[in-house]
């Protein structure tokens, strides 16, 4: 008996000091929570650097007086003080929300009318389809540099059509004047902007069975109604998503500004990112660049909100798999 | 209600034709079943009649009026789709009440209709729910009872109970044929499922590639199919087949089958000395002779006991055959039994065409 007890620990102390190193390793490897954090580390790294590490530097940038090449000292809410008596600032901040409003609602219906029909039994669907996306795939630096043309005092091809249709003397300053600057550069948004809403949208639209539409037949609607009551309120999860992720893009246009206008005329579409940036960079203050850019944190916010809700399961996509 | 008359009616997907000058009286009050394999223009015809299809060729009228050119919604019909089609943004109440709505109905009115409808099906308490928080069954109910609502002149049900499992299928298959009952509306009734059309219709049509095959009560089709295919669809377990020519001497007529088979032709058979032809008799038909009793040997390769019943599968000459009996007969396969057909219900079928004879 003794004996066999004196095997017995020896084996198992042995057999302990072979395993000295694994336990520890073998308890990482069973706990799901500490390999959930490991393998979520590289990612959580990428957006420590990246993205937090950015946003935490601009908004104490945004505090100091910080310019290029001096580095600057903490001054508090001093640039915010200075921002709210600065009329440019507000000037950018009106511009800013009524590109995104105007810009949106032209994407969204423009791109919901696109997606419509191109949700139809068309020739060369996918060819079509494909076409649709040219927009959103261009680079927006080179499709602006196209619009810089279209809207060129001298050549372009908008005022020159319509002065040899007889419908106007002079060129456009499609650029040169604040409201032909405004909407040119909407008008120029829109068109990059639409493709993404429609092809979203078309995604959406094919989920719905068509036999709903049959159904929607029998009971009498006529094709409106069915869009009023079967399509539009079926889409709206994925309206709310697209749309949040639109305005978010629009409010945060920075390229298309810079290559037509760079702000210009009179600051007329001055944005609030080409703003922060023509005050950090070329103006050289970059706290102040970093608190104009700070202040579009809330704007953003809200919108972030608005998708928060927006994308909340809607009560009847609760229960059940069909 | 209405009676739906369908004359010569063909429908043609381009170049291709689908469903070649169909003919099917549709009586008023009448519950009619369109019966037939996957593809054979079963439920392309029940949407010509919906008007969810353009027709190619022919008249379809509703209730003695052509309805060709009418829209689906002024043709006073209501449809219940395989996968329900019901709205998933609205609760019960709300898809139930969807056409009246649409036809600016008064809310007392919708109110009451809904309720009404509600109430024969059962789904009361669920009024205030949404499609996705109810069960197959009650789904089927909600889809039945937006076409309830409506009191139209005739019901099209497209294979409404595929997407059901087994138990709840027989169970709402009653509900349906308890519902007709009551209404009394015209329904036509698609679907690929045999004992489907048999359990629930006044009338069948047996459709195959396009053509109606045969039309009939229930019965009439299983005692008396017109062709192989009838014979070979309707009823289950199927129809045995044997092959063999038909011989006759005098008064009396049998089929010599491959395997050196003779089956007694059933009275009154038609067709030549001779002549190839398929015998078919049903399992039931098919009894295990007792010791003193003449007939078929066989040898058992298959029992099935389904509980009422005993399917027998043998061999038989070159064919396997399937005999079903209520009797619990201990029976192991390679066991040698003779088995009798009953004469009167042996169906005689010309090889080459497949009519009977």
């Amino acid at each position: 008996m003794g004996a066999f007890m004196f095997v017995d620990t020896k084996t198992q102390r042995r057999a302990s000091a072979r395993a000295a190193p694994g336990p520890r390793r073998f308890r990482l490897g069973e706990s799901r929570g500490a390999m959930g954090l490991l393998f979520m580390l590289p990612a959580a790294a990428v957006l420590l650097l990246f993205l937090a590490y950015p946003l935490g530097l601009g908004v104490w940038l945004g505090m100091t007086d910080t310019r290029v090449g001096r580095a600057g000292q903490y001054i508090g809410i001093e640039n915010y003080e200075m921002l709210w008596t600065d009329s440019v600032f507000w000037t950018s901040v009106f511009n800013t929300l009524l590109y995104t409003v105007v810009a949106s609602i032209a994407k969204f219906a423009l791109g919901l009318w696109l997606a419509l029909l191109l949700n139809r039994h068309l020739p060369f669907k996918a060819f079509l389809r494909a076409i649709v996306l040219l927009p959103w795939i261009v680079p927006t630096a080179l499709s602006a540099i196209a619009f810089w043309w279209i809207y060129d005092s001298q050549f372009s091809i908008i005022s020159w059509s319509l002065t040899r249709l007889g419908l106007i003397e002079h060129n456009i300053n499609f650029l040169g004047d604040p409201a032909w600057a405004r909407a040119s550069v909407i008008i120029a948004n829109v068109w990059r902007g639409i493709p993404f809403v429609a092809i979203t949208l078309l995604a959406g639209l094919q989920t719905i069975p068509p036999s709903l539409y049959e159904a929607a037949t029998i009971d009498g609607a006529t094709p409106w109604q069915r869009f009023r009551y079967v399509t539009f309120p079926m889409l709206t999860p994925i309206i709310a998503v697209v749309m949040t992720f639109s305005v978010l893009f629009t409010f945060t246009d920075f390229q298309l500004i810079y290559v037509l206008t760079r702000g210009g005329p009179l600051n007329a579409t001055h944005l609030m990112a080409t703003l922060s940036f023509q005050r950090a960079i070329p103006g050289g203050n970059l706290g102040e660049g970093a608190a104009i850019a700070v202040t579009m944190i809330p704007f953003l916010l809200s919108a972030i909100l608005f998708s928060y809700f927006g994308l909340q399961r809607r009560r009847w996509q609760h229960g059940g798999n069909d | 209600m209405a009676s739906v008359d369908i004359r010569q009616v063909r429908k043609a997907f381009g170049t291709f034709e689908v469903i070649h000058g169909i003919d099917v009286d549709i009586g008023d009050e009448e519950f009619v079943v369109l019966v037939g394999p996957s593809g054979c223009g079963k439920s392309t015809l029940l949407r010509m009649i919906a008007g969810l299809e353009p027709i190619s060729g022919g008249e379809i009228a509703i209730g003695g009026r052509v309805v060709n050119m009418v829209p689906p919604k002024e043709r006073d019909i209501a449809m219940v789709f395989q996968n329900y089609a019901l709205y998933p943004h609205m609760t019960v109440f709300d898809n139930m009440a969807f056409s009246l709505k649409l036809r600016h109905a008064e809310r007392s009115v919708i109110e009451q209709r809904v309720r009404q409808a509600a109430d024969i099906l059962d789904l009361t308490k669920y009024l205030d729910r949404y499609p996705r928080q109810l069960s197959g069954g009650q789904r089927q109910r909600v889809a039945m009872g937006r076409a309830i609502v409506r009191d139209p002149q005739v019901f099209l049900f497209d294979e409404p109970l595929s997407n059901l499992d087994a138990k709840l299928r027989v169970q709402m298959r009653t509900e349906i044929k308890a519902l007709h009952q009551r209404l009394r509306t015209t329904s036509i009734y698609v679907t690929h499922d045999q004992i489907e059309a048999m359990t629930m219709a006044d009338k069948i049509v047996v459709m195959h590639d396009g053509h109606v095959e045969q039309v009939g009560t229930p019965l009439e089709l299983y005692d008396r199919p017109v062709n192989l295919f009838v014979a070979g669809f309707i009823g289950s377990p199927a129809m045995n087949f044997f092959e063999g020519r038909l011989r006759r001497d005098g008064d009396r007529a049998w089929v010599e089958a491959k395997g050196d088979l003779v089956m007694p032709a059933p009275p009154g058979v038609r067709g030549n000395d001779g002549q190839s032809v398929v015998y078919g008799i049903r399992p039931g038909h098919l009894r295990l002779a007792s010791d003193a009793e003449q007939g078929l040997p066989a040898e058992v390769e298959v029992v099935e006991p389904t509980g009422d019943n005993t399917l027998v599968f043998c061999r038989l000459g070159d064919a396997v055959a399937c005999a079903a009996t209520t009797e619990r007969f201990p029976l192991r396969p390679g066991e040698r039994l003779r088995l009798v057909p009953q004469v009167e219900n042996g169906h005689v079928f010309d090889a080459a065409t497949g009519v009977r004879l």
